[in-house]
């Protein structure tokens, strides 16, 4: 055992790293994940026109014109004008506003339920976990979407009620992650020593075997934002989404799917989508490497 | 092997009579009322027209009665009547079916004839343009609105390019083929008419590759992923000692190990393309049951709803053992657990 030891170099010591290392390792991260950097700049630039649209939209979204109806793109209209002759650029900057909140609000709420459920299931165990884990089961055997939209139909159109449906397909997921986290969790000493304090169950959940397994939980939230901005504007493109004028993207390309030679109206805000889409999903693939100590070596 | 079988089953069994239940609360324990949705402004003013409207579909007698009408009714292979189409639903449904049936099977087959070689390059190659590429397309894939981009292949080359025929399974001039299957293109070959078949092959190029875009990422990436694992271990490392060729360990060795995950996402990706097609059938005017579902799911037509809904989890409940099953013939360790 000692002769292994001694077999080590001793050069290999941590954080002695010279500038100049520093910098080449820095370049040679930055083109490992220049996909990660890339999403992260789509993420943030979106956040931003979301906050700012009202500001920056050089038309009112609802400002109807007749008279300049179906325009190709051109230096008055950027994006061209839709059906209505409104304009399709100041409409895809507000439309953002609604497809973010619908997806943080899903992923965060839905997050939230599902850890909370999958948690005090592998916590409790016994009969506790087996009900909630078959009720998780349950929601999982249908197809999402297909779920989604019989629900969106039944409580009526609305964005508030598109969330409400998703939300009922979503928690399922992050129920089985937060288990499977809390399970190997749930037998490590600091826990029975907090056990052996006295803390009650609750707050040894919340406290101390949440925050420890939050890692994996953080990076399929992220990766999850995309798929609910994906999903939303999907049911959104069936009608289940907004309520006319709302500008919102998948309405939006509804409003001009039968509009071939008009490509603008509904070629723009798809795009817009794809880059948000685009976006998360590079931002969560990025980090989900990054957190991967396998692939860190390699 | 057989016991686990068995205990799949009787899981199967149990998930089905359940979302049976779920399937009816849903439709009945929400706010909505169908009524409205279906009989016009007039009449739904008329309360005689109401009742009489209620008595007829069973919507006055208390909620728990109507369940076992509905359970009853599955079990003799009775979904009810569709409120808006007057067909039983299951009629319905075997008709709108084989048109999403080709459409997705092609698009599946697609998916993991260009995703599994793909993966398994990227991988192979690791760091080099192509798994920079295809890692690129494939989050792209797994990025793009269905619904857009099925918008813009159509705008591009039926609109602009005027290369590919447009929306719906065939052109006006062809009648469908004698129907067997109701898969187009079975049917067109089996009565030997090859004019038909290669139109009906050409309407599914632009759909089933826009559906396959989705499946396609999923499929690359696990393909990818699976892939690197497998050649990291110590077994590819002993084929590298004695001597074997690169092409064999890679095809011998390490990809029938990284196929075990590919297999389990199958099944996913079959249901990813089910809820693909609701939003491509829309787009490209496709006869199946996503638009069917669409219609149902908008006008309330409860039963269409509660019997397309019901049987899509069916099929994913049996897709899931499929996998499950083969999962278990891939990998002998998981029948002993």
């Amino acid at each position: 055992m000692s002769a292994l030891a001694g077999a080590r170099t001793p050069a290999q010591g941590v954080g002695e790293t010279p500038p100049v290392d520093r910098q080449r390792r820095l370049r040679r991260q930055l083109r490992r994940y220049w996909l990660a950097v890339l999403g992260a700049i789509l993420v943030v630039a979106w956040i931003v026109i979301a906050i700012l649209s009202p500001y920056i939209a050089p038309y009112p979204y609802e400002q109807i014109d007749l008279t300049q109806r179906l325009l190709p793109p051109s230096a008055e209209h950027w994006l061209g004008t839709d059906m209505l002759g409104r304009d399709v650029f100041s409409r895809l900057l507000v439309g953002s506003r609604i497809s973010l909140l619908a997806g943080f609000s899903v992923v965060l709420i839905g997050a939230v339920v599902g850890t909370l459920i999958g948690g005090i299931a592998a916590y409790a165990g016994g009969r506790i976990e087996e009900l909630m884990m078959r009720l998780t089961d349950l929601v999982l055997c249908f197809p999402p979407i297909i779920l989604a939209m019989a629900i969106a139909a039944a409580l009526g159109i609305g964005a508030t009620n598109t969330v409400i449906a998703m939300l009922v397909v979503w928690w399922p997921k992050f129920a089985r992650l937060a288990r499977s986290l809390v399970i190997v969790q749930r037998n490590q000493e600091y826990v029975e020593a907090a056990v052996n304090i006295g803390y009650g169950p609750g707050r040894i959940l919340l406290r101390h075997i949440m925050p420890n397994s939050m890692g994996p939980m953080v990076v399929l939230v992220t990766l999850d934002v995309g798929q609910a901005i994906l999903t939303f504007s999907g049911l959104s493109f069936l009608g289940l989404g907004v309520i006319p004028p709302v500008p919102e993207w998948g309405a939006m390309v509804a409003e001009g799917r039968e509009l071939i030679q008009q490509w603008w109206v509904a070629a723009f805000p798809g795009f817009a989508i794809l880059t948000v889409v685009m976006g998360f999903n590079f931002l969560g693939d990025g980090v989900r490497d990054w957190l991967d100590p396998r692939s860190r070596t390699r | 092997m057989i016991r686990y079988l068995i205990t799949r089953l009787a899981s199967m069994v149990v998930m089905i009579v359940l979302a049976t239940l779920v399937v009816f609360l849903i439709s009945h324990l929400v706010p909505a009322d169908p009524i409205l949705a279906q009989l016009g402004d007039m009449q739904a003013a008329n309360p005689a027209m109401v009742a009489a409207y209620r008595a007829r579909w069973g919507l006055d007698l208390p909620v728990w009665q109507q369940y076992l009408i509905f359970l009853e009714g599955l079990v003799h292979g009775n979904f009810g009547v569709s409120i808006s189409t007057q067909r039983p639903v299951l009629d319905d449904i075997l008709q709108y079916a084989p048109a999403t049936i080709e459409l997705s099977t092609i698009a599946f087959l697609l998916s993991v004839i260009v995703g599994v070689p793909l993966g398994v390059i990227a991988a192979v190659r690791r760091d080099s343009w192509i798994d920079h590429v295809a890692r690129l397309l494939s989050l792209i894939g797994v990025s793009a609105p269905t619904f857009w981009l099925a918008f813009v292949v159509l705008a591009l080359f039926y609109g602009g390019l005027q290369i590919a025929p447009g929306p719906g399974r065939l052109d006006v001039v062809h009648l469908p083929p004698p129907f067997v299957t109701g898969l187009y293109l079975v049917d067109s070959a089996l009565a030997g008419q090859w004019d038909v078949f290669r139109n009906a092959a050409a309407h599914l190029i632009l759909p089933s590759t826009v559906l396959a875009a989705t499946t396609l990422g999923l499929i690359t990436r696990t393909t990818r992923a699976a892939m690197l694992e497998a050649l990291g271990q110590d077994y590819v490392r002993v084929g590298r000692a004695k001597g074997l060729k690169e092409r064999t360990i890679i095809i011998r060795h390490a990809l029938p190990n990284a196929l075990i995950p590919v297999v389990t996402l199958g099944g996913l990706a079959y249901a990813v393309l089910l809820s693909g097609t609701v939003l491509t059938e829309t787009i490209f005017s496709w006869p199946g049951l996503g638009r069917y579902t669409f219609r149902s799911a908008v006008s309330l037509d409860f039963p269409a709803i509660m019997g397309i809904t019901f049987l899509v989890a069916v099929v994913y409940l049996v897709i899931n053992l499929i996998v499950d099953l083969s999962y278990a013939l891939l990998d002998p360790r998981v029948v002993r657990q």
